[in-house]
């Protein structure tokens, strides 16, 4: 097994639990530690119960893991939730004048801090928190250095008395646990890489201004709402037009418009927001027009709970707008990969001038993860495809501009406005090559037959230019785990356990939805012994659609639709109560209540 | 809404005559305002690739596919936000959009009412004929109460909506009313609507002879008077435009009810666009400054 140290931090929002978050995500990054973050919380701005989970180790942490090796609770409901989940060899650090542990876990070392003698919590009231970071690094085996160093930039802005007040504070909680507890028996290591930290959302909007999005608007709705934020924050910068829409309605229209104008254009938002742009997908279809949405799923119907993840979108998603059209959809798989995602799907688009939707999910939006800053690349491969920005010496070509013209790729080299000689209408209703309508006056099913043969020709081009997925691990596994999106990870760690308790396992996990390669896949699954489905959702929305697009039907399922996301002993039990033949149907119970 | 004159084409009516003929009822109001948009767009000398006439859904929402200019015949209610994002991206194009009562002001009653306030840089023709047409005579938000519709047989029980105060209150820099009977009055606003630096909305009454019985030519008439008419009248007062907006029945006015010309433009106050318009800009953002991007997550 990698070597993990995971961190949990509870309490109530408006208590600071960012805060020790982003001081231990620093600290961690900058001693050449990957780490993967998930804020399990709620949709309220003061109160109800946060738990932020933070997991490092010299590799690649791809998801929360099982085991919390040090709590700090930061009131009294944390610790009663939190603390009879530990397990030998972890700890537990608390304010002993406010926080009573309650239950004794065996194996599990209480370090109480008496912070009103070790801290002024008159004049610092996140004290107890600055004290449990600053006894926490001792018990690491991590220098107080680092700390000063962090908490420095922290309060910069504060003024000097402010940094060296929190300094003292976080010094005396260093001190006072090199003196009174126990270290870590794996003190944390150093490499000497650097890496940078940041959450999905982050991603996808870099990515965006990697693939030369010129134009984002958005309505605010979680958990896509960082994509506006980091959008917004850096628009001058990167020279970005950024509005904030009165509706999801207007933000997909709004988008139309500056990508028919001739940018790149894009805008996010969940599955509310994504129902209300679902004419829109189909007006960018139908003009031709393209335009990237991505949906960062939560978990639904309805408002349904807008802070917890869930993969419920994806027939939302096949079935947004009435009619036939071509569009691509692709899961990004991690977050790292919400950055390079965006400009291969803006590529596709371009050239077969359709829709595109990033299918994105709390879970990797709102998460954190390490990424290799070389990983961060905006200087991707820009294809715009067959796009006229520029009067040509004969400016008609043929005679005539046709803006829908018949091709056998289906493609039809589009002009911008502005560019003399090329004027027409590009029209929502069904029209003609040169734009004409031929939905009203005189209707004509020879040529309505033409132009819908027409945009479904691309359907055949963008199966073309995606690769089909690929299995992962052993090739003759006793078990194929197949997911899609952000369960990779988590997956991924669930077969390095089954490996490592005797059970071989492989992976195979799609990030193209549409096109979904359904030969290639049976292709890799005929040969699979035992197959099962994973997915964060009721019904299994994948299951059904692979059911529906190749006839495929797995051995068994797991399924979790509670909010939170898979731990890696939910799937290894899911699957050996499966091989067992007990069911074929496992929905882990989510033990931490958050 | 603001433009940019062409210096040496010359611009003719034939070159905004559209590929087909509207399929507009003989006797429709819309043809008066087609003819009065390519005469002002002819006035003002502007060549047709630098316009982007844009609609939603409706009978009026045909205009783009009878003229010749870039056009956009988007979806029902949404040609403003289609618009927005037009003119955001390239802010050196002229755009109208154009569209009917029912698509403005009931289904895009929310772009309606956002898009003023931004005092986005365009003109909004609104072919206001009280009816909704092309489902074939049902109420829509500008039908008088009492009026039997399909949809309201029994006489129509809801206020309309004053499209003129409401245009006022939410804080639109250009607002006017023409009669598509009056030609040279209506080319007129028309192209002090396009000169504007902001949003214009001009309502336009444009009768519909099929399905409107009781808003006829015969019945607007009598009763149109002419704001430029009154020496006294003064369009930068506002108190003054809402009062006269309120006016209907014996003496309905149409004109230049209100202008003001120093609200900035949405294009105008983002620094974002100083470059020029983002349809031209370099798609690669500098490595100095994606290198801060990064540099910041560390």
């Amino acid at each position: 097994m990698k070597q993990t140290f995971a961190v949990g931090i509870g309490g109530a929002a408006g208590q600071g639990v960012a805060t020790p978050g982003d001081i231990f995500a620093k600290i961690f990054s900058r001693r050449g530690l990957h780490l993967n973050a998930y804020n399990a919380y709620q949709s309220i701005i003061r109160g109800g119960h946060t738990f932020l989970t933070i997991r490092t180790g010299p590799e690649k942490v791809t998801n929360m893991g099982d085991r919390v090796d040090l709590l700090i609770p930061l009131n009294q409901d944390a610790m009663d939730r939190h603390l009879g989940l530990l397990t030998d060899g972890a700890a537990c650090i608390y304010n002993s004048e406010t926080i009573k542990p309650g239950v004794e876990v065996e194996g599990v070392q209480l370090c109480p801090l008496p912070v009103a003698k070790l801290a002024d919590i008159t004049r610092n009231k996140v004290a107890q928190n600055t004290l449990a970071v600053g006894a926490a690094l001792s018990m690491m085996g991590i220098g107080f250095q680092a700390l000063e160093e962090v908490l420095g930039e922290q309060f910069k802005k504060k003024g000097d008395a402010v940094v060296s007040e929190n300094v003292d504070i976080a010094r005396a909680g260093y001190d006072y646990a090199t003196a009174n507890f126990k270290p870590f028996a794996w003190p944390l290591p150093m490499t000497g890489n650097r890496y940078a930290v940041l959450s999905g959302n982050v991603a996808m909007a870099m990515g965006g201004a990697a693939a030369g999005v010129k134009f984002y608007c958005a309505y605010p709705m979680s958990p896509s709402t960082g994509v506006l934020h980091w959008m917004a924050a850096h628009a001058r910068k990167a020279g970005i037009m950024v509005r904030q829409v009165e509706d999801e309605i207007g933000v997909v229209n709004m988008a139309i418009g500056a990508a028919h104008a001739g940018v790149r254009s894009m805008c996010a938002t969940s599955g509310g927001g994504f129902a209300l742009m679902t004419e829109g997908l189909g007006l960018s279809a139908m003009m031709e027009t393209p335009v990237v949405v991505i949906d960062c799923q939560r978990a639904g119907p309805s408002t349904g709970v807008p802070t917890k993840t869930e993969q419920g979108d994806l027939w939302q998603m096949l079935g947004a707008a009435f009619g036939d059209y071509p569009r691509a959809l692709a899961a990004p798989l991690d977050i790292g990969d919400c950055f390079k995602i965006i400009p291969e799907v803006f590529n596709i688009v371009d050239r077969f001038q359709c829709p595109g939707i990033v299918l994105c999910d709390l879970l990797l939006s709102e998460g954190r993860l390490s990424v290799d800053p070389k990983d961060l690349d905006f200087g991707p491969v820009v294809d715009r495809g067959e796009l006229i920005t520029a009067a040509s010496s004969e400016p008609n070509g043929d005679g005539v501009y046709k803006r829908y013209k018949i091709t056998e790729s289906g493609i039809s080299p589009r002009a911008i406005p502005g560019v003399e000689g090329y004027t027409h209408t590009a029209a929502s209703d069904e029209h003609d090559e040169d734009g004409v309508l031929i939905s009203d006056e005189f209707t004509n099913p020879t040529k309505r037959r033409a132009m819908m043969e027409k945009r479904m020709r691309k359907v055949a081009g963008i199966e073309a230019v995606v690769p089909p997925p690929v299995l992962w691990g052993p090739r003759d596994a006793d078990v194929t785990l197949i997911g899609w999106g952000s369960t990779m990870g988590v997956i991924e760690e669930a077969c390095e356990i089954l490996i490592e308790q005797g059970i071989s396992a492989n992976q195979l996990q799609i990030r193209w939805l549409v096109p979904l390669h359904g030969e290639a896949i049976l292709d890799i699954l005929k040969e699979a012994r035992h197959t099962i489905i994973v997915e964060n959702n009721y019904s299994g929305q994948f299951a059904r659609y692979l059911r529906s697009e190749t006839s495929f039907v797995p051995d068994g399922h797991i399924r979790k639709y509670d909010g939170e996301p898979f731990m890696p002993h939910h799937i290894v039990e899911a699957v050996k109560e499966q091989m067992s033949g007990k069911t074929k149907l496992s929905v882990p119970a989510h033990e931490i209540l958050v | 809404m603001a433009t940019a004159l062409a210096a040496t084409n010359h611009v003719a009516m034939n070159d905004f005559k559209g590929k087909v003929d509207p399929d507009w009822c003989p006797g429709c109001g819309d043809f008066g305002v087609l003819s009065a948009v390519q005469k002002a767009l002819v006035d003002l000398q502007i060549p047709n690739h630098n316009v982007v006439t844009i609609s939603g859904i409706g009978c009026s929402s045909n205009f783009p596919g009878f003229i010749n200019t870039y056009g956009m015949h988007t979806l029902h209610g949404r040609a403003l936000a289609v618009a927005t994002g037009v003119k955001l991206a390239n802010h050196d194009l002229t755009v109208l959009v154009t569209g009917g009562d029912g698509d403005g002001f009931g289904i895009g009653g929310n772009h309606f009412v956002h898009s003023m306030r931004r005092n986005v840089d365009l003109l909004y023709i609104v072919m206001d004929n009280q009816i909704y047409g092309l489902t074939t005579g049902q109420t829509s938000p500008t039908s008088r109460v009492g009026m039997k519709t399909k949809s309201m047989p029994f006489g129509n029980i809801e206020s309309p909506v004053n499209p003129i105060s409401l245009a006022l209150a939410a804080g639109a820099t250009f607002v006017a009313r023409g009669f598509s009977a009056e030609q040279k009055h209506l080319t007129e606003l028309i192209k002090q609507g396009i000169r504007h630096k902001g949003f214009s909305f001009l309502d336009v009454f444009s009768p519909c002879v099929t399905y409107n019985h009781d808003n006829t030519y015969q019945w607007f008439r009598p009763r149109v008077k002419k704001l430029e008419d009154d020496r006294a009248y003064d369009p930068a007062d506002w108190m003054a435009a809402m009062g006269k907006s309120l006016l209907w029945d014996e003496e309905i006015p149409i004109g230049k009810f209100f202008e003001r010309t120093d609200v900035p433009t949405l294009h105008g106050a983002e620094p974002v666009l100083n470059a020029g318009p983002l349809a031209h800009a370099d798609l690669r953002i500098p490595v100095d400054v994606t290198r801060t991007f990064v540099e910041e997550l560390m």
